[in-house]
């Protein structure tokens, strides 16, 4: 196994760490500050990719068709927590999590209506297509590497938005006390709906730049939101530091077990078996992840710590 | 409901009754990520019945929703409560699982246009149970005879942690001869192959086989263009097939892959059927519409030859294959699965549109390898 490999595997690590903290961020920001659990997170996944797909048909341009993907999931979000999500703040979370199912069905089959059942293609623009050779002679391709710098942008801007601007600190303070901002004048349903609609945006955003080299089709959505809630769970709920960290994990520890897992048990069991075994065990890394960083840390490594 | 309704239904009962009507129930997925093919069968399977002008013959249609309890569902109700006597139509290994050995053990007669397991081919194969398409370790079979023929000694093999797709590998490495450079099981519905196509580009593989039916075919072959991995591919035709290459696009052209039928095999009967699906339809026959309508025209020539309702000399009729195949020579081995030659073809594009070109034949006259499995000989 040689070093140009590892190196390309960590690559491939860093970038879907990237993409599943745009997921991870949304999700994090909506129950740290709201305390609501959203299923149709994953939904507005969905919706960004699809949106993308057919705004890049329509016009042919991949930038056009990124906005298209952002502006819409938040809009999306906006009128799903103005019309639906309102009323589930003060709910338990068992309610929460029955209504926002809800959503992902409806959101499923609006969609499979809307666009019909069969998967539509957004394809890698022409200026990001194509390998590129780094130092050490390793070929990736451009566009991979045009995602792991569209997740760190997003990272430091959302960086700079919770800690460098009023609707940051609004945000904290919200997620802190939220009886204690609304007293101070704030309003606090105008910032739940720009919080949420912030989240859908970057769900939106993530689907197109992923629905890009995979396919966009109904469904996708969810596979994503159960890696997305593994990862907030690993960092700590309510820090974007938090999804940050635990996404580059899940990404990492998913990519390299896949590929080193079976490697490590073929020194000690045949061929076939190691690749069966593997392969699943590669599939409960995350997992397993997660529950040793619970054990030592309960609530997440950047998580609140109780009193 | 009014007397006189009653009475014109009981009347319609009655006419039913008074012709030799053969009913036939076709269960098949025309909903949701696997429709096309479902369509597809369909739209070939009718356009036979269509075409013949017979009027003894009714099809029911149903979807299954590519669910095996749907699928289980609905065959209960057509053998049951519509009594049809053949089945036909089911896409997916699963649900002919599912649905085949309690619809062949009632006694009706299964035609299958496209599922065609192991199982059925084997310790379960039955009298009354014809696999048209093919078995279903064919095509990977052939795959491995193809890489022998085009000097490939160092394959690099892929396909889905599932039953197929193991049995995918175990039917290209019954033929091939060479060495295995690497071999992956990858999630089912996996879809971002980044690192398996690492691990392809770090072996010292001189050629690539995989097997990744429907979606995961479409994003490996985006991605592995957009990799610059230039190690030629081969695969099964699933993945190459006329209603997915519209969407994988460039990224498939070149690629060899094997079936036993194509839009340009050279003989009257599949000159005749492409250019009447494409007046139909506007839009070029797949693999799965072929197998449709040869599913039709075997059903269509047995009918000639004996009546539903004497089993034993339907049987033999069908059995017989007296039938102008699309795929030319055909007829079936013991275990009533196909005797057939299974090609390579190549992914081309003509007037916009991508399709297939036959390149070579991997293999000639290939039954299966489940003929001494099986109790009937």
């Amino acid at each position: 196994m040689s070093a140009a490999l590892i190196a390309e595997q960590i690559l491939n690590g860093l970038q879907s760490g990237m993409m599943l903290f745009l997921m991870a961020a949304g999700l994090t920001l909506v129950f740290g500050v709201m305390g609501l659990i959203n299923l149709a997170h994953g939904s507005l996944y969905m919706v960004g990719a699809f949106l993308a797909a057919s705004a890049a048909a329509a016009t042919g341009s991949f930038l056009v068709a990124l906005a298209a993907a952002m502006a819409g999931a938040a809009l999306a979000g906006a009128v799903v927590e103005r019309v639906v999500i309102r009323r589930l703040y003060d709910r338990d979370h068992l309610d929460q999590v029955l209504a926002t199912f809800a959503l992902i069905l409806i959101f499923s089959e609006g969609t499979r209506w809307v666009f019909g059942s069969f998967p539509l293609y957004l394809d890698v623009p022409d200026w990001l297509s194509g390998p590129v050779e780094l130092p050490g002679g390793i070929l990736y391709p451009r566009y991979r590497l045009a995602l792991i710098g569209a997740g760190l942008a997003a990272a430091a801007g959302l960086g700079l938005l919770v800690t460098r601007t009023r609707l940051g600190m609004r945000i904290r303070a919200g997620k802190d006390d939220r009886e204690m901002i609304a007293a101070l004048g704030v309003d606090i349903g105008r910032l739940y709906t720009l919080v949420f609609a912030l989240g859908a945006g970057l769900a939106g955003l993530a689907g197109a730049l992923v629905g890009t080299i995979r396919s966009v089709q109904v469904g996708m959505g969810e596979p994503v939101l159960i890696l997305a809630f593994v990862t907030i769970v690993i960092g700590g709920i309510g820090s974007i530091r938090g999804a940050l960290v635990g996404a580059l994990l899940v990404g990492l520890t998913d990519t390299l077990g896949g590929i080193l897992l079976p490697r490590a048990l073929a020194l000690v069991t045949d061929p076939a078996t190691a690749r069966t075994t593997g392969a699943a065990l590669a599939s409960m890394a995350i997992y397993a992840l997660m529950a040793g960083i619970l054990v030592w840390r309960p609530t997440g490594l950047y998580g609140a710590r109780p009193a | 409901m009014t007397k006189t309704t009653i009475a014109a239904l009981a009347l319609a009962a009655l006419a039913g009754t008074a012709t030799a009507q053969t009913k036939v129930g076709m269960i098949t997925t025309l909903s949701g990520g696997g429709a096309s093919l479902g369509v597809d069968t369909r739209d070939g399977f009718m356009l036979a019945i269509e075409q013949s002008g017979r009027d003894d013959v009714d099809v029911v249609i149903e979807d299954d929703e590519r669910a095996p309890d749907r699928a289980v569902q609905i065959a209960d109700r057509m053998i049951q409560s519509e009594r049809v006597d053949v089945l036909t139509g089911i896409v997916w290994s699963n649900l002919a699982m599912a649905v085949v050995p309690s619809a062949t053990a009632q006694g009706k007669v299964y035609l299958s246009t496209n599922a065609a397991p192991a199982q059925l081919a084997g310790r379960m194969c039955h009298p009354n149970y014809f696999a048209v398409s093919y078995q279903n370790d064919n095509l990977h079979e052939a795959a491995g005879a193809w890489a022998n023929q085009a000097g490939y000694s160092d394959t690099f093999v892929m396909a889905p942690n599932y039953p197929a797709g193991r049995d995918g590998l175990t039917g290209f490495k019954r033929f091939y001869e060479g060495e295995l450079a690497g071999e992956i099981y990858t999630d089912l519905g996996q879809t971002d192959y980044a690192a398996e196509i690492a691990e392809i580009r770090a072996s010292d593989a001189d050629s690539v086989f995989f097997f990744l039916p429907g979606g995961m075919g479409i994003s490996f072959l985006k991605q592995y263009s957009d990799a610059g991995v230039d190690l030629p591919l081969v695969g099964p035709a699933f993945s190459f097939d006329q209603g997915i290459l519209q969407a994988t696009g460039e990224a498939a052209l070149g690629v060899r892959n094997t079936s036993q039928w194509s839009p340009d095999l050279d003989n009257p009967a599949n000159r005749d059927f492409v250019a009447a699906f494409e007046e139909a339809h506007g839009r070029l026959p797949s693999l799965y519409a072929a197998q449709g309508y040869d599913t039709a025209n075997l059903l269509l020539s047995a009918l000639d030859r004996a009546e539903v309702s004497d089993a034993e000399a339907f049987r033999a009729a069908l059995a017989e294959a007296d039938f102008d195949s699309v795929r030319g020579d055909f007829s079936f081995a013991s275990n009533q699965h196909p005797i057939q030659d299974i090609y390579v073809r190549e992914v081309v594009e003509e007037d916009g549109v991508f399709t297939n070109r036959i390149v070579g034949t991997a293999l000639e006259d290939r039954a299966n390898a489940y003929l001494d499995a099986c109790d009937m000989q």
